[in-house]
């Protein structure tokens, strides 16, 4: 039988199935031969907080979304296109965000009487026509890997269930026109090991069965095609953003000459930053997996005193117990990065939901006057750039710098044009080693930063403390117009790393014009994608998406001045339209989403129609 | 690109190993600043005692670091002319952890307080020593939060009036030598502030220790908790109420060293070594080595027993791995394993494709 091939342009996938599953990895496998395949990519996967919630019940359902395109994209899709649901669970959870007439590949085998009933199914969504709008494909999957595997009598009737991730992906490739070659490669050495290596066959039986049956089926009429993107020439990979951390911190290590340690305490979503370099050995670099939030801040402060690149991370909950290291940090001015991979809050919030709703305590928290650099990520292919930077600003300002990004773009990926190592900026970093004249709080002219001297060096002996110190010497000073003097260094000091700001970059009317969106952090995709929509359309809407949040672009006040109005949509409550207000007294209209989800482009659009 | 600076290089960077050790003073210890404990403090003696130690230990004074939390105690590296943090409440084994895992090459010394340790900082401290950290802590337990004025501390007495327990303190104490046990310090010692010889020995014997040293040192504040331990320190009643531990030797005390500690099944019990029939032989003899630490569990429940002397000394002292050394050995194995860093290839791994 003939079957049709359809060219898209772009299409959003998403795999839906209990968590523990397999779905992460039927994704993660898709992505990655999607973008070899030269489409660019946007991916989120979307999990509970549990490990392994109930099979079949709402609360369990993990998911997987990969936006691939033929053109440029942004976001992992505001609509999905292709859902596969593996039980009435997956189906109830996802179906909310399939277009209409979207394709909906549909496991029957779990739709029976018990599990309709955890998913919340009155009656049974195959049967009450109730998927009228949708291009439904239903069909027994598991028992159809089972009928595949009958040949593999020594596994268990579970080891074959365990297979299905694989022979649904094994249809979607065959959907899309992918090939199995990158897949069969990873089963062969993800199971490589005595003892596992018994599953290689399997998992590759199921793969081909799943594209062979979305061949020969006469279910499936027509397959598709997406094209490669026309991306900027260069070598690529998948990159998600909390890897994107790692490799800028290792890479800043490199070029500055410092070792690289990091001391952490497992939080979700940043526990994979302390996964990663704790794989990087090699590069010299040391990790430490503290008793406790406040263990990691200020064992990371303890090596910086040493003279290490030193780095800690957590989300909210694990940065409010950080906050009391971070001031002593301040106090001392010893340079750290504290990366604050944000969630849903307060207090245990939505661990595994995006928010951006820590701004406030990123900019204001600590105790005392302590204001620090907050330098934020806006999507993974940035977020090597962005701790480069934070490393290169900690050092050379000998100062504490936050570094927000969050889960939606930490767990995120997308292609990453790979730098030229040898291009990048250079991190000079010079410990002081002269006891001539030596003080420890002197300061340097230009950046104010005070001498990096480190314990081992002669004749440099010196104590540093949270008391209060005497400008120049360092000693303890109770001294009222010392400490007036002291904190308002502390505060030109941050102020001063404006100076390394580049100018405002506006996409769209440079001169002014209706709209000004100001936009920070993960809401660049969508934000983007919105703007560059409406424009399409001939709107004169313009947008800049802020790097640094502390301090801001000099150019900034000027820059929203040019503009009718100003919108600044967050995933929070509006906290950075209120430094905005603060600062610049500009009228900042928000738009504010608080449900641990990413904006999505077309609710931007309509906000924008809104308001020209 | 710029010279790797490994832990070794930046040691190398600050330090000049082909100059001989100068031979230090205890004046060489002595920072600028003006002391500001209340007259009669026993942290003055400590201080003393620290910087009469420090010359005998070879180390070089620049290679030498004080960290300490909050408290009275904690203002220690502050009087000391070699590198310091005087931090924040409680945190100060998680700075010098992390501290020595990147500059194993220093001298780190811990100064707190029975509050600063084990009230606040309670988890760091059972942390330091179950990693087996190689740096040596001073615990000045004077039973009482001194510098926020006169409040019980965790290791009041119960009964204990302060300011916040005007009708006694209702909350059982810690035993601090336990608790370091308890987290399997590697070396747990005793000493006494104003036994200046016996706190210089204890002093030079935890910091010859690789690993977590813990030393707990009966403290005076003559403000808040006057004469707490002076049975332990008054000439005439000291040796009644004292029993030095000594390795291998049996456990003797009393002005007339004529009593005894003997074992009774699991039980110690205080002997006299007047009664018939009794002879040194059936003491107790004291070994630092006890890998399962028994006896040293034992010796630590002694303030709690009726009439029991209060051990000082080297409570234990055992090898167990140090978790830098370790952490440094499994840096240099990757090292050798990937052979040279190259960053561009680290940039590349995984799947990679090209756009031309």
């Amino acid at each position: 039988m003939a079957k049709q091939k359809e060219v898209l342009r772009d299409v959003t996938i998403r795999f839906a199935d209990d968590s523990g599953s397999g779905m992460q990895i039927s994704g993660d496998q898709f992505t990655k031969t999607t973008a070899l395949l030269g489409n660019d990519i946007s991916t989120m996967p979307d999990f509970p907080a549990e490990i392994r919630a109930p099979a079949g019940t709402l609360a369990g359902i993990s998911s997987f979304q990969i936006h691939f395109s033929s053109t440029d994209i942004h976001t992992p899709g505001d609509e999905v296109d292709v859902l596969v649901a593996m039980n009435p669970a997956a189906l109830k959870v996802s179906l909310p965000l399939v277009r209409k007439n979207g394709i909906l590949i549909i496991n029957t085998s779990q739709f029976q009487a018990k599990n309709l009933k955890l998913a919340d199914y009155a009656s049974n969504p195959l049967e009450d026509k109730s998927l009228d709008g949708y291009q439904v494909f239903k069909f027994d999957l598991e028992q159809q890997t089972a009928d595949a595997l009958r040949d593999f009598t020594e596994l268990t009737k579970r080891e074959i269930e365990r297979t299905k991730n694989m022979y649904a992906l094994g249809l979607i490739f065959w959907l899309f026109n992918r090939p199995l070659e990158h897949t069969i490669g990873w089963i062969t050495s993800y199971f490589d090991r005595p003892g596992r290596d018994k599953y290689i066959e399997p998992n590759v039986t199921a793969l081909k069965a799943g594209y062979i049956f979305g061949d020969v089926s006469e279910l499936f009429a027509t397959s598709y095609e997406v094209k490669p993107a026309p991306l900027a020439p260069g070598k690529y990979r998948n990159l998600h953003g909390n890897t994107g951390i790692c490799l800028g911190l290792i890479a800043a290590s490199q070029k500055s000459g410092l070792p690289l340690f990091y001391a952490g305490y497992p939080i979700t979503p940043a526990s994979t930053i302390l996964h990663e370099l704790a794989s990087y050995k090699r590069f010299g670099v040391k990790t430490f997996q503290a008793e406790d939030e406040i263990a990691a801040i200020c064992a990371a402060l303890g090596g910086a005193y040493g003279g290490a690149l030193a780095v800690t991370a957590s989300s909210g909950p694990g940065i409010a117990l950080k906050q009391e290291g971070i001031s002593l940090a301040a106090s001392v001015e010893l340079p750290l990065i504290i990366c604050n991979i944000q969630r849903g809050g307060p207090s245990t919030g939505l661990p595994t939901k995006t928010e951006q709703s820590d701004l406030y305590q990123a900019i204001v928290g600590r105790h005392g006057e302590t204001p620090l650099p907050v330098i934020s990520t806006s999507r993974p292919s940035d977020c090597f750039d962005v701790a480069y930077e934070a490393a290169r600003i900690a050092t050379k300002y000998m100062t504490p710098v936050i570094l927000l990004s969050d889960g939606y773009v930490g767990s995120g990926s997308e292609p990453w044009l790979i730098p030229n190592a040898a291009e990048l900026v250079p991190i000079d970093v010079h410990y002081h080693t002269d006891p001539e004249g030596f003080e420890p709080f002197s300061r340097n002219a230009d950046t104010l930063a005070r001498p990096w001297a480190v314990p081992g060096t002669p004749g440099l002996e010196h104590r540093i403390g949270g008391l209060e110190k005497e400008d120049g010497s360092g000693n303890v000073s109770y001294d009222s117009d010392n400490h007036e003097k002291m904190t308002q260094y502390r505060a030109e000091k941050i102020e001063r790393i404006a100076l390394e700001i580049p100018p405002t970059e506006i996409f769209g009317d440079e001169e002014g014009g209706d709209l000004l969106i100001v936009g920070w952090g993960s809401t660049y995709g969508a934000i983007r994608t919105a703007v560059e929509r409406q424009r399409e359309l001939g709107k004169s809407v313009s947008r800049i998406h802020l790097r640094w949040l502390n301090p801001l672009p000099s150019d900034l006040g000027d820059v929203m001045k040019r503009f009718k109005k100003v919108l600044v949509p967050e995933l929070n409550s509006g906290q950075l339209r209120t430094f905005l207000r603060a600062k610049y007294l500009v009228d900042a209209i928000g738009y504010n989403k608080i449900q641990g989800l990413p904006f999505r482009a077309q609710e931007l659009e309509e906000q924008i129609l809104e308001l020209i | 690109m710029t010279e790797r600076k490994t832990m070794a290089t930046v040691a190398a960077y600050a330090q000049t190993q082909d100059t001989p050790l100068p031979e230090y003073t205890a004046k060489d210890f002595e920072s600028d600043q003006i002391v500001r404990w209340c007259p009669g403090c026993g942290d003055y003696s400590i201080l003393a005692q620290m910087k009469r130690t420090l010359p005998d230990l070879g180390v070089r004074r620049e290679n030498t670091v004080f960290i300490s939390g909050i408290g009275c105690s904690s203002r220690f590296p502050y009087y000391m002319n070699t590198y310091g943090i005087h931090s924040i409440h409680g945190r100060a084994p998680a700075i010098a952890s992390g501290l020595r895992a990147t500059r194993p090459d220093l001298d780190v010394w811990i100064v707190t307080g029975d509050g600063d340790s084990l009230s606040i900082g309670g988890n760091h401290l059972i942390h330091i020593c179950r990693r087996n950290i190689d740096a040596t802590i001073l615990l000045f337990n004077n039973q009482i939060y001194g510098l926020t004025k006169g409040q019980y501390s965790p290791t009041s007495p119960v009964g204990q009036k302060s300011y916040s327990t005007p009708q006694g303190s209702i909350d059982a104490p810690f035993n601090p030598l336990r608790i370091a046990l308890g987290a399997n310090a590697s070396f747990v010692a005793r000493t006494i502030d104003r036994d200046t010889r016996h706190l210089q020995q204890i002093l030079k014997r935890s910091h010859d220790h690789r690993g977590t040293a813990f030393v707990e040192i009966y403290q005076d504040c003559i403000v808040y908790n006057k004469d707490a331990f002076l049975s332990m320190t008054d000439k005439d009643t000291k040796e009644d109420h004292i029993l030095y531990l000594e390795h291998g030797e049996p456990m003797v005390f009393g002005k007339a060293r004529d009593k005894g500690i003997r074992l009774d099944g699991l039980q110690p019990k205080v002997i006299s070594l007047k009664d018939e029939g009794v002879s040194m032989d059936d003491l107790l003899v004291h070994d630092e080595h006890d890998r399962y630490g028994t006896l040293s569990d034992i010796l630590a429940t002694f303030q709690e027993r009726e009439g029991f002397p209060r051990p000082v000394g080297v409570v234990r002292n055992i090898e167990r791995p140090v978790y830098e050394d370790d952490l440094q050995k499994q840096v240099d194995k990757e090292v050798a394993r990937g052979g040279e860093a190259d960053l561009q290839a680290l940039l590349e791994e995984g799947d990679m494709w090209e756009v031309k």
